[in-house]
């Protein structure tokens, strides 16, 4: 798993306490309402989001920056990278 | 006989208007709203259009009306999605005396999970002391829940003036919204409310609908955990025909507020005013800043299940108390925290009216009120002398 920090990103999806499949289809709907180059952040405690959103990324095209850990949730960063 | 219906806050009569639109969501419109087809497409969208017009009626935007089963489930959603979501920041809640048992109980739920509560008394009408919210708030508060207002008294809360003090002190707020939404104007920015709780069948639409609105931003933990309705937030295949029926019924009540404000009152201030002049009756609540579909006494030396019995009898249908409070047989928690006797809140009556009413039904249920309080009170064994036992400045409440 990559770990980043302090990326900047260009939306954000605050999606803590909701649990599967609502962080795939929170990417799915945001993803949308990118532009090609921009960052999508999603935050979120579902652990299963850390196979799901790097397998996501790869499925669709889409890169997969990283994530950045807090103590109750995660950060994952997404660039759009097509449509 | 005359039928008066006059328990309005326990629950409305249906408009046909919700009934005709909610009919097409038993029969042909039956899809399940998640369904990518076209009968799962028309549910769903069924559905959104019920929101927006929740929305509407307290000034909110669409995706922040979670819809639930009940104006209960909104009260339980509320105090423990917020508490589990910031138990991390502090477990310390605080909550009045006269929040219905959705609240109070939830509360008493968290309390043994190990959340701290505090328990805010009230004045003799009812009324939170909102400098009494803002001492009860320390570090580890995390959130403040005082009702709109009492379905028992009718009292309605300063929330806009303890919403500041929440917001100055980083304390989420909410409140129960089930006995004004649909009856008063509620405007939940104007309020300054984290969060609100509704309830269909308080302003005629159907049961088994309610509604908690979140204000953007705010993370609450999930109360019933399974598919992605309602974003995730309350999972289970929504009631399609009850959550459509809670919109046209907020569609309705937004277009008709001021006829049906001003409707109710009237009659409402003639029951007040005929009830009060009866001897040893006292208003409970405040007499002034209360719904406008609600009157609520203490009667003296009788009893108030009694009281309902006998009315019954004549087609008038009131209540006493909450309805738990009523079945269980106690004196209501909401009025002994108003400083009311035990003995005296025994003898509680709500008579609340609605569009369904006439200055009639008024006129009847006033001719036959008196009559069944000196029956009842002929009979009873604590009136005897208590004409002599009275002390002239025995007032318990505001009304008098």
């Amino acid at each position: 798993m990559k770990f980043v920090h302090d990326v900047k990103a260009d939306f954000t999806a605050d999606i803590v306490y909701m649990m599967c499949p609502m962080h795939l289809l929170k990417l799915d709907e945001m993803i949308k309402e990118l532009e090609i180059g921009q960052v999508l952040e999603i935050l979120t405690d579902y652990d299963g989001a850390l196979e799901d959103i790097p397998a996501w990324c790869e499925k669709t095209g889409n890169e997969f920056i990283g994530i950045d850990e807090t103590e109750d949730y995660y950060k994952f960063y997404i660039l759009k990278v097509k449509n | 006989m005359r039928k008066c219906y006059f328990d309005h806050v326990a629950t409305n009569p249906l408009l046909p208007e919700v009934f005709d639109a909610m009919v097409p969501y038993f029969k042909e419109e039956f899809g399940n709203p998640l369904s990518v087809y076209e009968l799962g497409v028309k549910a769903r969208e069924a559905i959104e259009n019920a929101r927006q017009s929740v929305a509407s009626l307290i000034n909110a935007k669409p995706s922040t009306i979670v819809f639930t089963s009940s104006g209960a489930e909104a009260n339980n959603f509320a105090l423990k999605g917020i508490a589990l979501a910031k138990q991390n920041e502090g477990k310390h809640l605080i909550v009045s005396r006269v929040e219905h048992h959705s609240v109070l109980n939830t509360a008493r739920s968290l309390e043994k999970m190990g959340f701290i509560v505090t328990w805010l008394p009230v004045d003799k009408y009812g009324l939170v002391d909102p400098d009494a919210v803002r001492k009860a708030i320390v570090k580890e508060t995390i959130l403040i829940s005082i009702t709109h207002a009492s379905s028992e008294i009718g009292t309605l809360e300063p929330i806009q003036e303890i919403a500041k003090i929440a917001k100055e002190k980083k304390v989420l707020l909410h409140s129960d919204g089930v006995a004004t939404t649909g009856n008063i104007p509620v405007d939940v920015k104007e309020l300054g409310v984290d969060l609100y709780s509704m309830a269909a069948h308080q302003f005629y639409g159907p049961k088994g609908a309610g509604a908690l609105y979140i204000r953007e931003g705010i993370r609450i933990v999930p109360l019933i955990y399974g598919g992605i309705q309602e974003s995730g937030r309350r999972a289970g295949t929504e009631n399609v025909p009850a959550i459509v029926g809670m919109g046209k019924a907020a569609e309705i009540s937004a277009k008709e507020m001021d006829k049906r404000f001003n409707h109710c009152k009237v009659l409402r201030d003639k029951i007040i005013e005929g009830v009060s002049s009866i001897e040893n009756v006292y208003l409970t609540g405040h007499p002034d800043n209360r719904l406008p579909h609600h009157a609520s006494f203490v009667v003296e030396y009788i009893e108030g299940e009694a009281m309902l019995l006998m009315l019954a009898m004549k087609g008038i249908y009131a209540a006493s108390g909450s309805a738990c409070s009523s079945k269980a047989l106690k004196s209501s928690p909401v009025l002994l925290s108003m400083g009311i006797p035990s003995a005296l809140a025994q003898g509680s009556v709500v008579f609340s009216v609605g569009i369904d009413n006439s200055e009639e039904d008024v006129t009847y249920f006033l001719n036959e009120f008196p009559q069944v309080v000196k029956k009842l009170r002929d009979m009873s064994p604590f009136a005897k002398g208590w004409k002599t036992n009275i002390e002239s400045d025995k007032c318990y409440t505001g009304g008098q």
